[in-house]
């Protein structure tokens, strides 16, 4: 007998388009076409749509296309037109912010113009997107969650690439647009700044991360192990409380002697998720702006412990001291 | 079909990403250097090791020869730099730079045939430079090459032109220029940069002149007034450190420590060695590398028309000690100094 699993589900439940809950409807009604994507029912739901762009999605998806196709044909430009050569290379290809020598001033186009002018769309873009996210909340009737999550990931986005280079004084030190490109920007980024891992800020949004993965994983396979006794109603069991709730808060009860509940787990989620940018975020702001030297900061707080000396010491054949 | 798509195009990215990546694939031989639990390791791919001892095998000797017979300068006319040599080491010296540098084209290579002394073989004039060149490693650079040296074999390996030197490579001819944003000669998979996207163009800013600074880590936990250097600038130091990590087949942590990269007092010994590595470099290629240019046939420039140099990869080739240590100068100690 077939079984319903929702991940690699045997079974596909087709039938009429499910176009949701009436809503009141505004300057752009939403969308009503539908269709059945076989593929997309094997991980989740195989109904596409009902799409809604509106105003908003409309805008946001222009300025983000410019910003992306900029980035692009600035990328198609560095191989000399060859979209061969385009293919190949992508990964290593970038948009890069101008050299230090500019500051905060508008450089020629070729030599970072390209960049701010993307920037500036990619940012009217992802904070059209957050606009739409809370304004489709609200035509549904739902808390702001989404979108404030977003607004997290916007906090990270806006320090990396606006705030802290304009506390530097310097677009340079904003992120390039490339694959390859920005892991080195990151890489070289901690090296600059003597070693991001003694940051406390890195060192939070680190926890946050795992802790978002494990909190994931906990939580996912909990309801999968009682979703046989209609656990998979986690909003239901959140209000009226089922066998699937107690077995699954007996079994954390027994193992670590705490659970959480149906409800808590999500804000527990929410939370973990949330701090894990806005803790970045802070850190990154710090980073040149207030501490110099995350690994001389760390000694001078007693948070990098000093190790045994198993090479000798060694001074510096420069004698400018110190690194 | 169009469903398709959905599974296909993550896959595919998986797959173009492992295709393109030089990883090595487990297992991998780590060995700890430093204290505990601090990531002080060396890690080595067993698998390389046959091969990478394959090309570099020792040079064949003749053996060392004792001073014998009268200096070379009044047997030979136009002895410029090694006229002190008595005869017998001279003549030795000859042979053994034929095997290291020209085995197949053998004297004629530089010499002309008609009259052994004349200058007119441009490889002639090279190769006098470069003894002097050997001479001044072995004997003004102990702080580097200590105990072992170099000979002409070190870098060689019997080609007329060591495999390992570098150009100014012309890699911007390829970008349209005008409007469109540059390349800031970064963003490009090449192997001096050990396949990364950082600026290929390190070993110019680097290794062509000695004063220039190549450190970017801040000196004080605070920022300071001046100021510090960019990230553009630090990219250029990363990709000099990427190809000195890739020249001599080891990791970061071979010289410097895990944890704090610019401290000099929790580096390895080794990190001295490279510091005056660097510092010997950057001298040979302003002292003696650059200035053959007017010596060389186009054909040996690059295609901006520099004079090949050398880097780290030039004598190491892979290997932390060049030719795993061997002492260069035991048959040949007239390569250890200027003869006098």
């Amino acid at each position: 007998m077939p079984e319903y699993q929702n991940i690699f589900t045997d079974v596909q439940v087709h039938g009429a388009p499910d176009l949701g809950v009436p809503v009141k409807s505004g300057a752009w009604t939403r969308g009503n076409k539908t269709w059945m994507a076989y593929w997309a029912g094997k991980f989740g739901e195989a109904q596409i749509g009902p799409l809604y762009l509106g105003g908003l999605g409309v805008a946001s998806i222009v300025c983000g296309t410019i910003a992306f196709v900029t980035i692009g044909l600035n990328m198609l430009a560095s191989v000399g037109w060859d979209p061969i050569q385009f293919v190949r290379q992508l990964f290593w290809l970038s948009l890069d912010p101008p050299a230090p020598e500019y500051g905060l001033s508008f450089p020629p186009m070729a030599e970072g113009g390209w960049f701010l002018v993307t920037g500036a769309f990619l940012s009217a873009s992802v904070l059209l997107w957050w606009a739409r996210l809370y304004t489709r909340a609200q035509a549904l009737g739902m808390g702001k969650h989404i979108a404030w999550a977003f607004a997290a990931a916007l906090w990270l986005f806006f320090v990396l690439g606006l705030i802290r280079p304009i506390l530097m004084g310097s677009w340079a030190e904003a992120v390039p647009y490339g694959i390859f490109p920005h892991l080195d920007w990151t890489a070289a980024f901690s090296i600059r700044y003597g070693n991001l891992f003694y940051n406390p800020f890195h060192m939070l949004s680190i926890v946050f991360l795992y802790g978002s993965a494990l909190l994931f994983a906990m939580h996912g396979a909990t309801i999968l192990a009682v979703s046989r006794f209609g656990g998979d109603r986690e909003i239901e069991q959140i209000v009226d409380r089922g066998t699937a709730s107690e077995r699954a808060a007996l079994f954390w009860r027994w193992t670590m002697g705490f659970n959480a509940t149906m409800e808590s787990i999500h804000r527990w989620a929410w939370w973990f998720a949330v701090l894990c940018p806005l803790t970045g975020g802070i850190g990154i702001l710090l980073t040149g702006t207030v501490v110099d030297n995350w690994y001389l900061w760390g000694v001078k707080h007693g948070i990098a412990p000093p190790y045994p000396d198993v090479f000798g010491g060694t001074a510096d054949p420069a004698g400018i001291g110190g690194n | 079909m169009k469903d398709v798509w959905i599974v296909a195009i993550p896959f595919v990215f998986v797959l173009v990403l492992a295709a393109m990546s030089d990883w090595d694939h487990p297992p991998i031989d780590s060995t700890q250097k430093g204290f505990r639990g601090t990531g002080m390791v060396q890690v080595d791919n067993p698998r390389t090791e046959a091969d990478l001892a394959e090309r570099n095998q020792v040079w064949e000797s003749y053996g060392r020869v004792e001073p014998g017979g009268p200096p070379a300068g009044e047997v030979y006319e136009n002895v410029q730099v090694l006229g002190a040599l008595s005869q017998d080491q001279f003549d030795h010296l000859m042979a053994s730079i034929t095997d290291w540098v020209a085995p197949e084209e053998g004297c004629l290579y530089c010499h002309n045939e008609e009259n052994l002394a004349a200058d007119d073989v441009y490889t002639k004039i090279v190769s006098r430079r470069m003894i002097q060149m050997t001479q001044t490693i072995n004997s003004e650079w102990d702080t580097h090459v200590g105990g072992v040296g170099v000979n002409c074999f070190t870098c060689h390996r019997g080609q007329h032109v060591p495999e390992y030197v570098w150009v100014e490579e012309d890699h911007q001819q390829e970008t349209t220029g005008g409007f469109s944003a540059r390349r800031n000669n970064q963003n490009l998979g090449v192997e001096v940069t050990g396949y990364s996207s950082l600026p290929y163009d390190a070993l110019m800013q680097y290794l062509t002149k000695d004063d220039v600074e190549i450190r970017v880590a801040a000196l004080d936990a605070l920022p300071t007034t001046e100021g510090g250097e960019s990230i553009q600038k630090t990219e250029s130091t990363y990709s000099l450190m990427v190809h000195m990590s890739e020249g001599l087949g080891v990791n970061c942590t071979y010289c410097h420590n895990s944890r704090a990269f610019g401290d000099w007092e929790q580096s390895t010994p080794q990190r001295m060695t490279a510091w005056h590595g660097i510092e010997m470099v950057q001298n040979l290629n302003e002292e003696y590398l650059i200035p053959l240019q007017s010596a060389l046939p186009e054909n040996r420039l690059g295609p901006k028309g520099d004079a090949p140099k050398a880097m780290c990869t030039t004598c190491h080739q892979g290997i932390p000690k060049p030719m795993y240590g061997a002492n260069a100068l035991e048959d040949h100690p007239e390569l250890g100094a200027p003869v006098q």
